[in-house]
């Protein structure tokens, strides 16, 4: 491929060491830089680079296929070996393009949310939550995963309480989370533990390997499968395992909220493809079952459930929120399909959601930056204030809708046409029923954005104050690309398919 | 670069409508405007006709995610539509000139771009875009109407969006079992998906018991708003049926009942807007019972019917806009009149209803007598049963000449002087009314003008002749009859509740009676009205209040859990996880 020979070869060799090292060494460096503007520049710098590197590496997997990477030339079993193929490549680069929108939008969004001292540990622990992510998504090593998914998580928890300087329920929401994340990555701890208990190793390849050998494994193996899938569940926000998120979502500062939003729960819902597909097996009768009752049990329910308290938020942020939840939902309902369509289209909606979400939660930040804003009553006459940011969050929401020629249609489509395949007709009714409740929801917002009018301010309707330039920029960019993948505006569109459908074809490929 | 020629012409229109959203206001602005808003469906037309051959035209293959659409499809049946659509287009253009309201023209042209498309649309899913763009951007013009016709938008909204869904349902149901084709052809009731995608047809032309939404929403919206609504929506979904369910059974009775039922409540209903809107609904009624026949006459005849139907329909709904636009009210009991204040608005509300109620030498005359002949000559052939539905057509079309015919103009410009003395109309609503009634009378000229409009129609149709000594006659006797009716009865005061009784005026008891149940059937329907409200009302609040006790913030399945439930939760989860992986196989 022409853009590939642009890379320099270092860069391919040791990319994926290199995206997981950076932000980690730069994170410990951050923390006692003096000045805010520099931490920033830092933190741009680094998703930047590892944006590159990621895409790189993304080319890379597509025009020669996967790698094994050795961390120090030790050899799996005994070493960590960092994995990178079609199904991590999309994620990797999805969560290294959305820190980079998420650090040009911090910089206008820190200084009304996070308090000055606090600005430069803020670029900090966002690095190191973005080496945790990538850093989960990269190893091919499962004890690996747990360290990062530690190192992800404890940097959100500090992340998420820095909203206390907005809102002070941002301490209990973080203090929840606290509390769940770390069960959630107990149960993780403790499922790896049976696993190990059973295979005698922790690279993944390889416990896949054995596993195969003994047909599934005993009891030990399905114990440890249900503590991995909790544990994942958890972190994924799978209902009803979510009470952390809205919470979560609510309270922290924007940038994070953003920031976890399209990547965190994406991020675990990668580790569970990786888990349920490629180291255990459908063929296995305990995961086909856990896959055909529990995974789409709850998402459905989820997805219903969710989609009505959306409806009922008084604080536009946990209608947002709840609505995660419900996409969870649609996710693992592509992925319990089990089918290649299934699961190609529950990986597409992965990488759609991330996107719309983000743009959303972007634009939600941007009427709190002006206006103080998050309770919809507010949203008034917002049209007429804020005609810009409306106008990315109105994209973005129609998306999340799924109108066609938006992102959101192409994966609901994909996802119904995947159930209808299988011949779940009622699964395409409920797909049907949560699309009518999120046209409530996000109409609400847009009702009383579009037909209201302006608050007065003295007598006077308030007046136009549009949002900065820095926070505009990457909420359009997040806008126009969901319309871009919706409508196939250069290739975007097919891009995104071709993208999970390898993902999909990788993981029942090697499901048999 | 894209060939203009693969283009649906209604892209053009949308087009149009999205550019009037963002031309400033102003007067230059509102003037580019309207140049917009009568030049698209005039080059849209235009595109028609050079797209158009004697062939099948399929063009503007699109392939989205292993679907591919037709986004164009222009042939004998689509054709008439599109070409309709763009005339209506301008004569609805020209009567809003005077209306300075950047929203209606942007949504105007949007709502027939999508309606033209729709119609000119290859596929069920490209149909199913256009299906729903038309409900979304048409409620602005009946949210134009006011504050009391938010409501009424709601309401007509979610219908319509309901309507579109179910399409999308019965679409994929329908390509699924198709082997994943999702042209629009003949669809039928027999293959899956069929009933629903007949459903949805259904709703947007107003079957019995699925019309509501027409008679609520049409008065309230503005009075430019409810000339443009009455033209497209229905007759979109007129095409569909004509497409996709001729010779469908069972749309012979859902006809033949739509065209009888709107007639007793157009009579007794004052506001004038309803009363066309109720008379609207029976027209449909004479198209979906010329589709059920679906033979070739029939089919001529309701492609007829719906060319000069718009027509002439449009052209009552713009006499009476203009009557509100210069009084202030469509109200029946506060009209009277006019005529001396508005002479030339009257006479093209005459000219109006003339064409439908089918006088000679108008609109309707040659085309509705098609679709009931087409039954009789069914009926004639093996099928006695259907001289019951040509009884019910004749009914109506008696029916219609009272209502639309006669109340309409009698109500308002003529009857009791109310006293009014306001201007004519204005200039722009005339020439529209003008053209409007030119067409009228020129679509049923005798010589040369019917056959224009018969070359129109999909089937060859120099068979039949519409003017024959015979149906000139019978049509005037019917007509004549019904205008006797009426005289009388005004007369005698008995107008309108006891209007059917007046055939039987020998038999004081029979009328007693008759008119006791005609009175009590609509009492109880009103008293039914309101308590299925109230219960429809009381159904949809305890739903709401009990779901927003449970979702709402404070409600019980969306309080903050604290940590600890959360974690017995978990481990519950685990525990049910756990079962399943032991024991279910």
């Amino acid at each position: 491929m022409e853009i590939l020979s642009l890379f320099p070869a270092w860069l391919l060799e040791q990319g994926p060491a290199f995206v997981i090292v950076l932000p980690l060494l730069m994170g410990a460096i951050t923390a006692i830089l003096p000045s805010r503007t520099l931490a920033w520049w830092t933190a741009l710098v680094v998703t930047l680079l590892c944006t590159v590197t990621a895409f790189a590496l993304l080319l890379q997997v597509y025009s020669e296929g996967a790698s094994l990477y050795t961390m120090g030339g030790w050899d799996p079993p005994h070493g960590i070996s960092l994995v990178i193929d079609a199904l991590s490549a999309p994620v990797l680069f999805l969560i290294a393009a959305m820190a980079v929108v998420t650090v040009i939008y911090a910089m206008p969004a820190t200084i009304a949310e996070v308090e000055p001292k606090k600005r430069a540990p803020f670029y900090a622990a966002f690095l190191l939550c973005f080496a945790g992510l990538m850093g989960m998504v990269v190893t091919g090593d499962a004890f690996n995963v747990f360290v990062f998914l530690e190192v992800s998580s404890i940097s959100t928890y500090a992340l998420v309480a820095m909203g206390a300087a907005r809102d002070r329920r941002a301490l209990t929401a973080a203090y929840n989370y606290l509390i769940m994340g770390s069960i959630g990555a107990t149960f993780f701890v403790i499922g790896l533990g049976f696993m190990f208990m059973e295979t005698g190793t922790l690279n993944m390849a390889d416990m896949s390997r054995i596993l195969a050998d003994l047909d599934g494994g005993s009891r030990v193996a399905k114990v440890g499968f249900g503590f991995i899938i909790i544990g994942l569940g958890l972190k994924l926000a799978m209902f009803p395992l979510h009470t952390w998120l809205p919470g979560a979502y609510a309270y922290a500062p924007t940038k994070v909220t953003v920031f976890l939003a399209s990547t965190a729960t994406k991020a675990a819902l990668y580790l569970l493809l990786r888990f349920t597909f490629t180291v255990f097996d459908p063929s296995f009768d305990y995961v086909a079952v856990v896959l055909k009752y529990i995974l789409i049990g709850v998402g459905v329910v989820g997805m219903v459930f969710a989609s009505l308290q959306a409806i009922f938020q008084t604080d536009a942020r946990r209608t947002l929120a709840y609505s995660s939840v419900a996409q969870v939902g649609y996710m693992l309902l592509g992925v319990g399909l089990a089918t290649a369509a299934g699961i190609a289209a529950g990986y597409l909606h992965l990488l759609n959601h991330a996107i719309i979400k983000g743009g959303l939660f972007l634009a939600m930040g941007a009427f709190w930056y002006r206006f103080g804003i998050t309770r919809i009553q507010d949203f008034s006459g917002l049209s007429k204030t804020m005609p810009w940011t409306m106008g990315a969050f109105m994209l973005s929401g129609l998306s999340l809708i799924g109108v066609p020629f938006t992102a959101g249609f192409v994966s609901k489509v994909n996802l119904t046409i995947a159930a209808a395949d299988k011949g779940w007709w009622w699964a395409v009714g409920v797909i049907v029923v949560t699309s009518v409740l999120a046209i409530i929801y996000i109409g609400r917002i847009l009702l009383a954005a579009y037909f209201g009018s302006p608050p007065l301010i003295d007598g006077q309707p308030a007046k136009k104050n549009e949002a900065p330039l820095m926070m505009l920029i990457p909420m359009w960019f997040l806008a126009v690309l969901s319309i871009a993948v919706g409508s196939n505006i250069l290739g975007l569109g097919d891009d995104f398919v071709m993208a999970s459908e390898r993902a999909a074809a990788l993981l029942t490929g090697q499901g048999g | 670069m894209i060939d203009i020629f693969q283009v649906n012409p209604g892209l053009w229109l949308i087009l149009a409508g999205v550019i009037c959203a963002f031309v400033p206001k102003g007067d230059l602005g509102g003037w580019a405007r309207k140049a917009l808003v009568i030049g698209a469906p005039i080059f849209a037309g235009i595109m028609i006709t050079q797209i158009y051959t004697s062939q099948e035209v399929l063009a503007g293959k699109i392939n989205i995610g292993g679907l591919e659409l037709t986004t164009l499809r222009i042939d004998n049946l689509s054709m008439v539509w599109g070409y309709l659509f763009c005339l209506i287009g301008v004569l609805n253009g020209i009567f809003g000139l005077h209306e300075k309201c950047r929203i209606t023209d942007s949504s105007a042209l949007i709502y027939a771009g999508a309606a033209i498309a729709g119609v000119l649309s290859g596929d069920l899913l490209t149909l199913f875009l256009f299906w729903e763009l038309t409900a979304i951007s048409s409620v602005f013009l009946i949210w134009k109407g006011g504050e009391h016709a938010y409501a009424a938008g709601i309401r007509y909204l979610a219908l319509h969006v309901l309507s579109g869904v179910l399409l999308l349902a019965g679409a994929i149901m329908y390509a699924n079992a198709n082997g994943g084709d999702y042209m629009f052809n003949n669809i039928g009731l027999d293959v899956p998906g069929g009933w629903l995608i007949l459903l949805a047809i259904g709703i947007k032309c107003g079957f019995p018991f699925l019309h509501m939404w027409m008679q609520d929403a049409y008065p309230k919206a503005s009075i430019t708003g409810t000339v443009i609504l009455s033209a497209f929506t229905t007759k979109m979904a007129i095409y569909a049926l004509a497409r996709g369910y001729v010779g469908t059974d069972i749309l012979i009775y859902i006809g033949a009942v739509m065209t009888c039922f709107p007639v007793f409540f157009a009579l007794i209903e004052n506001d004038l807007r309803r009363v066309l809107s109720f008379s609207l609904n029976n027209q449909l009624g004479f198209m979906v019972c010329g589709i059920g026949i679906g033979t070739e006459l029939a089919l001529n005849g309701v492609v007829g019917q719906v060319f000069v139907h718009v027509i002439f329909k449009s052209l009552l709904f713009m006499s009476i806009g203009a009557v509100m636009y210069r009084v202030g009210t469509a109200k029946a009991s506060e009209l009277g009149g006019l005529f001396r204040s508005m002479p030339f608005t009257a006479i093209f509300c005459l000219i109006g209803a003339g064409s439908i109620a089918a006088f000679p030498l108008l609109a309707a005359f040659v085309t509705k007598a098609m679709i009931i002949s087409a039954v009789i000559y069914e009926a004639s052939h093996g099928h006695p049963g259907l001289y019951v539905i040509a009884g019910m057509l004749l009914f109506a079309s008696a029916g219609v000449m009272e209502h639309s015919g006669i109340k309409v103009p009698y109500f308002t410009f003529f009857s009791h002087d109310s006293g009014r003395r306001v201007k004519e109309a204005p200039w722009n609503m005339l020439v529209a009314m003008g053209l409007a009634s030119a067409l009228c009378i020129f679509l049923a000229f005798p010589w040369g003008g019917y056959q224009m409009l018969y070359s129109l129609m999909p089937y060859d149709s120099s068979g039949y002749t519409p003017y024959t000594v015979d149906h000139v006659v019978f049509q005037l006797q019917l007509l004549f009859a019904a205008i006797s009716a009426f005289c009388v009865l005004k007369k005698l005061k008995l107008y309108p509740a006891e209007k059917r009784a007046e055939i039987l005026d020998f038999d004081w008891t029979y009328r007693k009676l008759g008119l006791g149940i005609v009175r009590w059937i609509g009492a109880m329907w009103t008293r039914l009205g309101i308590s299925m409200t109230r219960l429809r009302d009381r159904a949809i609040s305890g739903t709401g209040r009990r779901l927003y006790q449970m979702f709402s913030p404070a409600g019980a399945m969306s309080e903050d859990a604290p940590s600890g439930l959360a974690a017995v939760l978990t481990a519950a989860m685990l525990i049910l996880v756990l079962i399943f992986v032991y024991f279910v196989r």
